[in-house]
């Protein structure tokens, strides 16, 4: 069974590693994430956010309602601990 | 860790650590626009406050400062600021969270409005992630049982 397991790992391993032969190169400025929507959010930024930081302006501004899931797991991992952990008396 | 642990260095280094720590998450908060930083990294160094707290003095010390209620209250306090934000500019008569449309009850522009939206929101998120922290540090830290592991001690 450790064998089998050993041998879906390693086939698993082989097609991961010749499918990042098809991922566009380090910083490749024609690249998909480079020419869609990311032009569009560092010219734009300033005109429509007034933020120099354009990383601040995605993750508050144009991609808030992510960073709101986000806050709302935190809360949740500390209610959960809290729930799981606090006895009181 | 919960029990006291007397030592004149330590505790006067960390009374004298605290304020700057706490003063520069503040910066790390209200200056997200302009340098590496926001709610979270903030929330996290204001907690790290706490936790040298806990560390230098003792749990019963801290919690006289933060105790286990107000952190609950800041803990939901935090979501409550971000979805409120969110919901006020549904009342002003756009989209969740487009915050643009602030400029109604804020005195700068459209763009400006959503600069500071995104300040609000940042606030929001770092009051969640500091009372979020300190609450974990604490349950872990005693093993749940604030109270009577003090007493055991002692």
């Amino acid at each position: 069974m450790k064998f089998f397991a050993f041998i879906v790992v390693l086939i698993t391993g082989a097609l991961l590693m010749y499918a990042t032969v098809d991922m566009p190169d380090w910083g490749d400025s024609d690249s998909p994430a480079n020419t869609h929507v990311s032009p569009r959010y560092l010219e734009k930024t300033i005109e429509e956010t007034a933020t120099p930081n354009a990383v601040t302006s995605v993750l508050g501004d144009y991609r808030s309602y992510d960073t709101l899931g986000e806050t709302t797991v935190i809360f949740t991992a500390g209610v959960v601990c809290m729930l799981l952990l606090r006895r009181s008396k | 860790m919960i029990g006291r642990f007397e030592d004149v260095i330590i505790q006067t280094i960390c009374r004298l650590l605290v304020p700057p720590i706490q003063l520069f998450a503040l910066y790390v908060i209200a200056h997200g626009h302009h340098s590496p930083g926001g709610g979270f990294q903030g929330g996290c160094i204001l907690a790290a406050s706490f936790i040298l707290l806990v560390i230098a003095f003792d749990l019963r010390e801290t919690k006289r400062r933060m105790s286990e209620k107000v952190n609950i209250v800041f803990c939901s306090l935090g979501v409550i600021i971000y979805s409120g934000i969110g919901l006020l500019c549904i009342l002003l008569g756009s989209n969740f969270l487009d915050y643009g449309v602030l400029h109604k009850i804020l005195p700068v522009d459209p763009a400006n409005a959503r600069s500071l939206g995104i300040l609000g929101i940042e606030i929001g998120v770092g009051i969640a992630v500091m009372a979020v922290m300190v609450s974990i540090f604490f349950n872990i830290a005693s093993g749940g049982e604030h109270e009577e592991a003090e007493e055991l001690r002692e």
